[in-house]
């Protein structure tokens, strides 16, 4: 289990990471969350003793940081962002280089390896030299890298990152799978990545927590509303004027004239109120026509903009 | 240790990676054979005491040459990242990958034995400054090494660490030589010459193994790569 305390990390003036404050439990995957530049990499080089905090507490399986950086580091896997990798090694050495800095029993470590470039799909490029690899297949070199020794707690700075669609999907699966047992943080600013992999989420924001719970919990709190889209036939201001009173309705807005001569409003509800069949009504009674009527959810997109945008308004 | 001798290995195998060390080792051959062949049918003297006061020079350009990426690669490419966040510590990295290029010097130092035998079966060479010839090339070697692992580590530029390693040794080299000892103060100069580089290696060169000129080269070593330590831990004070 990772608990953090109050971390705080400066780069000369900038504050990269700002007094936060976490947990991670043995079983759960924490997504962490947020805008290139937020803290993500820097929370996680701290974590993987890169570099220490300028100050705070982190308690890694009961271990301090400061003062039992090597023993955490035995039981961490780290996987940096872009994965790097020493280009001129054949896959094989690679791996085998890194079994043996992992301390894995040389009896046992043939097996290790192989195990690793099944789970990791590398079959077809065991005896190539990375540097020669898609980054598809380095980014899978990068995570057998990490698994090798068993870590009880993985580290993961975007990890599918240049991975084409099927495989985001496997290395989801992979590590979903994973983290039944081990504590993992991951991180990303893709949200969607998050939201399918993560039981937790931690959106973090110019070094700063700004928001954080379950995915189904953060789409809950954005907006608390659905986005409703209607294409109406009509004239544009009086439509506009008449959608307006219906009751609940919190925001409309017109989306410029579309090439058939429909307008397209973008309307948000009151909070918890369904109002779609009220513009059908509206639109019906005055004699227009309605082409389009489309609902759309919140999204943990919606959380993450609310969220990441609002703390700069703030300011 | 195990750590120590899996990142040797690593790294020495890393200069067979590529086609580069074949060439490095073959010029060095070359260039140091046809340097010293050239005069020495001329002097007509068996002895190789022009070969080791070549090498002082040679290894001005073909050690930093050695160490440029040792360091300057972990950080263009991140594996650093990877390095330094293994359970690893910051001195057996060092010194693993020190000892990788010690052994690749070592190498191309063994590779020159065709000149010994070639000399001492023309005439009637005298041994003891051979003997003494070749272990002060190895320390005076590894003192270079040192240095440029150091400077590797200041910067994530093979060629600005090519450079600068190459400036920092040949100061190194030429405070005590001659002609700068001229130009200071009298009472300095022993004080100089006992820094530079090429005073202890002469020593060696004639033969005469002083435990006080194997201590200078260690203590050179040590202090440089007790930098290059610090350099690493330089990004944690960051």
């Amino acid at each position: 289990m990772i608990e953090v305390k109050e971390l705080t990390k400066r780069f000369g003036s900038t504050v990269a990471v700002d007094n936060i404050s976490f947990e991670v439990n043995k079983g759960e995957i924490l997504g962490f969350l947020g805008p290139n530049g937020a803290g993500k990499t820097t929370t996680m080089r701290i974590l993987t003793c890169f570099f220490p905090p300028d100050s705070g507490k982190v308690n890694i399986e009961d271990l301090d940081l400061f003062e039992n950086s090597l023993e955490i580091r035995k039981r961490v896997g780290y996987l940096p962002e872009s994965s790097p990798l020493y280009q001129d090694m054949m896959v094989i050495d690679y791996l085998d280089f890194v079994g043996r800095i992992r301390k894995i029993p040389s009896n046992n470590l043939k097996k290790k390896i192989d195990d690793m470039i099944q789970i990791c799909g590398l079959e077809g490029v065991v005896y190539k030299d990375i540097g020669k690899l898609s980054k598809g297949y380095r980014q899978r070199v990068g995570l057998a890298q990490t698994l090798i020794h068993d870590p009880d707690i993985l580290i993961l700075d975007e990890p599918t990152q240049g991975l084409d669609p099927n495989q985001i999907i496997e290395i989801r699966e992979l590590i979903k799978e994973i983290g039944k047992e081990k504590t993992v943080i991951l991180s990303s600013h893709i949200l969607p990545e998050v939201s399918a992999t993560c039981g937790r989420i931690v959106i973090i924001n110019k070094g700063k927590i700004v928001g954080s719970g379950t995915p189904e919990e953060m789409i809950s709190k954005a907006e608390g509303a659905d986005i409703i889209f209607a294409r109406v036939r009509g004239p544009k201001d009086l439509v506009e004027s008449k959608l307006k009173e219906i009751k609940g309705l919190d925001k409309i807005q017109d989306i410029s004239p579309q090439p058939d001569g429909t307008n397209l409003f973008k309307i948000k509800a009151q909070p918890k109120i369904d109002i779609s069949e009220d513009i059908f009504f509206v639109v019906a009674q005055n004699g227009w026509s309605l082409s389009e009527l489309t609902k759309e959810k919140a999204t943990l997109e919606d959380v993450f903009k609310q969220l990441t945008t609002g703390s700069e308004a703030n300011e | 240790m195990s750590n120590i001798i899996s990142i040797t290995k690593k790294e020495f195998r890393s200069y067979f990676n590529s086609p580069i060390a074949y060439i490095f080792i073959i010029t060095f051959l070359v260039i140091t054979s046809w340097l010293f062949f050239r005069p020495f049918f001329v002097v007509d003297q068996a002895s190789m005491r022009p070969f080791f006061s070549l090498l002082p020079w040679v290894f001005l350009f073909f050690i930093p040459s050695i160490t440029m990426r040792l360091w300057a690669e972990e950080k263009k490419l991140g594996t650093i990242e990877l390095l330094m966040t293994w359970p690893i510590t910051d001195l057996e990295a060092v010194l693993g990958k020190f000892f990788a290029s010690f052994t690749f010097l070592a190498i191309t130092i063994f590779l020159t034995f065709p000149i010994p035998i070639t000399v001492s079966l023309l005439g009637n060479a005298d041994i003891g400054p051979i003997i003494g010839g070749y272990v002060g090339t190895f320390f005076l070697g590894a003192a270079y090494l040192s240095i440029g692992l150091f400077i590797s580590s200041l910067t994530e530029n093979q060629i600005i660490a090519f450079i600068l390693s190459t400036i920092l040794i040949f100061l190194l080299f030429i405070i005590g030589e001659e002609f700068v000892l001229v130009t200071i103060p009298t009472r300095l100069a022993p004080i100089f010459s006992f820094l530079g580089l090429g005073y202890h290696f002469d020593n060696i060169c004639r033969g005469v193994l002083d435990s006080r000129d194997l201590f200078y080269y260690l203590s050179v070593i040590i202090f440089f790569l007790f930098l290059n330590i610090r350099s690493l831990e330089s990004r944690k004070w960051k």
